[in-house]
């Protein structure tokens, strides 16, 4: 008997330190669920992408309720993974307590900055990536009134309503742009029926190109914007297939590179904590041109939104970013 | 804000009021006959889930319409199971229906198409059209030559082509079953022992008349009106079915109810009240008044404000059927 246990515990030994030896990332999908076909499903294929090339395995789990935070990142921290990944600015208050409880673990946060010493921050302009879509809706727009759905009404879909704003007023001061946020808790995330009827007063109003920052709310943006007959723009992830001749475009935010940068670097033991900004200069943001939208933009507007790109990058043109002074100077 | 402004937002306040309004006269059947509902929104949502994934495998609406209430019915059934013929407790039942919902259609979704809890985009058949009524689309169209030109029309036609033509037929099918229910509960004998069974089912049983079957009844009607209530939320609103769509609209309805004293004419009006309240706010998330700027925040909240006001006292006593929640026991 004493035999055996010698041989369980010489086992479990074994299987605990391949354990540590092999850290595998781990990701933390967030409200709103995988497939969101936006913010989420972005980052999914950004982990499914290094799975592809590295043969490695990574952790995942998906939170299903807001009070579930705290528990699903200490046990993602607790079987080991490293990097733990979380994704939205939701999860920063939850990390700013929970990081220091594991020194050793290194976690990742997209959409927030979380200033501890194990904790490196991804945050992207995307106010600079939301100009450039803005500049297309104006170019797009005959009505002279183009709208924007936002998903929860909290500072970062502010950032991006602000950033499209100053787009559209870079074609023309005079556009009119309607604002809506779609609700203040986070089943504004996930409701495409409002999203559709929000879309429906904007379009009565005059709108003729809408832009969704809603993760799925957005989808019922789209499907409106397509069966009314109007322009629309998505979010994250390239949603252009989704309505081809109706989406104009998709401000994609490349949440799937942060990802895959995560897991790679650690991987490679070259892990960087800190804040690190991916902007349009490093494609961290981008306007989604492919098959099934090119036909929509002219070499006209190809050729302003290029230029208004570099400028971006050379510093000529500033635009806003709403989460530093929580305010907007264009309505 | 002119009066084509009042009229869109009129028109968007019947499209959000309708499935309120299924699901509330849905309530309005069970809860008359004793069994308080509060799985209206995860029938609504098995509903919503089950007609979208048909209608997309199929490519037909209407077979799509018949899965979503048949699977209505079922969860009524579960719940009639466990509140009428086990006597369990009908506030649990419910919850237990919601969360079951809930996950339930995620994970079948999941299973089925792949896309993370949704199903397809529908197009075509697999959505109810809206349905345009004789020379709406004429008077549409002349309008807006009209208002194109120089001319400055009033109107007033819009009354007719933006709302009232151009719903699909689940909206019309709902403002139907309003003077249907109405008349169902309150001219036939059927709906006089429905109504009584919910007062005093001893009573009922002590006349020779089933009491579990007449509840069985009730709640085999309430299934079929969120069947429909689910059906035209993915199918008619929006084009598939995401996860939680219904968003509290099942809740909602309850709210109404009481509102509407569990009555069915007032019923549609406490139903177009809140999405009237719903389709202001979507139109306007900002309202000044004298001055003073309403947040956005307090447009979204009016609808369970009002119902806290209203319920508090300022129409009176909402009086619910008097054996509401209790299973009945024949003997002891």
């Amino acid at each position: 008997m004493t035999l055996m246990h010698k041989f369980l515990g010489a086992a479990a030994t074994v299987a605990l330190s391949a354990g540590v030896a092999m850290a595998e990332p781990g990701l933390i999908i967030d409200l709103g669920g995988k497939f969101d076909k936006s913010f989420n499903e972005s980052a999914y294929t950004g982990a499914q992408r290094w799975v592809e090339e590295t043969g490695g395995d990574y952790m995942e789990t998906e939170l299903q309720s807001e009070a579930q935070r705290e528990q699903t990142m200490r046990r993602m921290a607790e079987r080991g993974a490293n990097p733990v990944v979380v994704l939205g600015f939701a999860n920063a208050s939850t990390l700013e307590k929970v990081a220091p409880d594991y020194p050793e673990t290194n976690f990742t946060i997209v959409d927030s900055v979380v200033d501890q010493p194990n904790v490196q921050s991804i945050v992207f302009s995307e106010h600079e990536g939301s100009y450039l879509v803005g500049m297309l809706a104006g170019m797009a727009s005959d009505t002279g009134t183009v709208s924007f759905v936002g998903g929860m009404d909290v500072p970062l879909i502010r950032k991006f309503a602000c950033g499209y704003v100053q787009g559209v007023k870079a074609v023309d001061p005079e556009i009119e742009v309607i604002q809506n946020m779609t609700g203040t808790t986070p089943s504004a995330w996930n409701d495409p029926v409002k999203g559709g009827e929000l879309t429906r007063a904007q379009i009565s109003q005059g709108s003729d190109v809408v832009y969704a920052a809603a993760g799925g709310t957005g989808v019922g943006v789209l499907q409106t914007a397509a069966d009314e007959g109007i322009y629309s723009i998505g979010v994250d992830s390239n949603q252009n297939y989704l309505h081809p001749g109706s989406v104009l475009t998709s401000m994609v935010k490349r949440v799937d590179n942060a990802v895959y940068d995560a897991f790679q670097s650690a991987a490679e033991g070259k892990f960087e904590t800190g804040v690190q900004v991916l902007d349009l200069e490093s494609e961290g943001v981008a306007y989604a041109v492919d098959e099934h939208n090119e036909a929509l933009i002219t070499d006209e507007m190809s050729a302003a939104v290029e230029e208004a790109k570099q400028k971006i990058i050379s510093g000529e043109i500033e635009v806003h970013d709403y989460t530093a002074t929580d305010s907007c100077p264009v309505e | 804000m002119d009066f084509l402004t009042i009229i869109q937002i009129l028109d968007s306040t019947i499209r959000l009021a309708t499935p309120l309004l299924l699901a509330c006269l849905a309530g309005l059947f069970s809860e008359r006959s004793g069994i308080i509902d509060i799985g209206l929104e995860g029938k609504m949502l098995v509903s919503a889930f089950f007609s979208a994934a048909v209608a997309a495998m199929t490519g037909s609406v209407w077979i799509g319409l018949c899965a979503g209430i048949v699977s209505a019915v079922l969860f009524s059934l579960i719940h009639g199971l466990a509140s009428i013929t086990f006597k369990g407790d009908q506030l649990i039942s419910g919850v237990a229906i919601n969360f079951l919902a809930s996950g339930m259609t995620v994970l079948i979704a999941q299973d089925w198409f792949s896309q993370g809890g949704r199903t397809p985009s529908l197009s075509g058949d697999a959505r109810f059209d809206s349905l345009d009524w004789p020379g709406a689309v004429a008077m549409r169209d002349a309008f807006r030559a009209e208002r194109a030109g120089d001319g400055d029309p009033t109107g007033l036609s819009a009354i007719y082509w933006d709302m009232i033509s151009g719903h699909t037929i689940l909206v019309y099918v709902a403002l139907l079953a309003v003077p249907v229910s109405w008349y169902v509960l309150f001219r036939t004998r059927f709906g006089l022992r429905l109504r009584a069974v919910g007062e005093n089912p001893a009573a009922v049983d002590t006349a020779g008349v089933s009491v579990v079957r007449l509840r069985y009844a009730s709640i085999l009607i309430a299934g079929l009106l969120t069947g429909l209530a689910g059906a035209y939320l993915s199918t008619g609103l929006a084009a598939g079915f995401v996860k939680d769509m219904t968003a509290g609209r099942g809740f909602i309805a309850l709210a109404a109810l009481i509102f509407a004293k569990w009555r069915p004419w007032y019923a549609l009006w406490a139903c177009l009240l809140f999405g009237l309240l719903e389709a202001v706010g979507n139109r306007y998330q900002n309202i000044e008044l004298v001055g003073f700027e309403l947040p956005v925040q307090f447009m979204q909240a009016l609808p369970y404000i009002l119902t806290v006001v209203i319920l508090a006292g300022f129409v009176g006593r909402a009086i619910p059927p008097r054996a509401g929640g209790k299973p009945y026991v024949k003997e002891r």
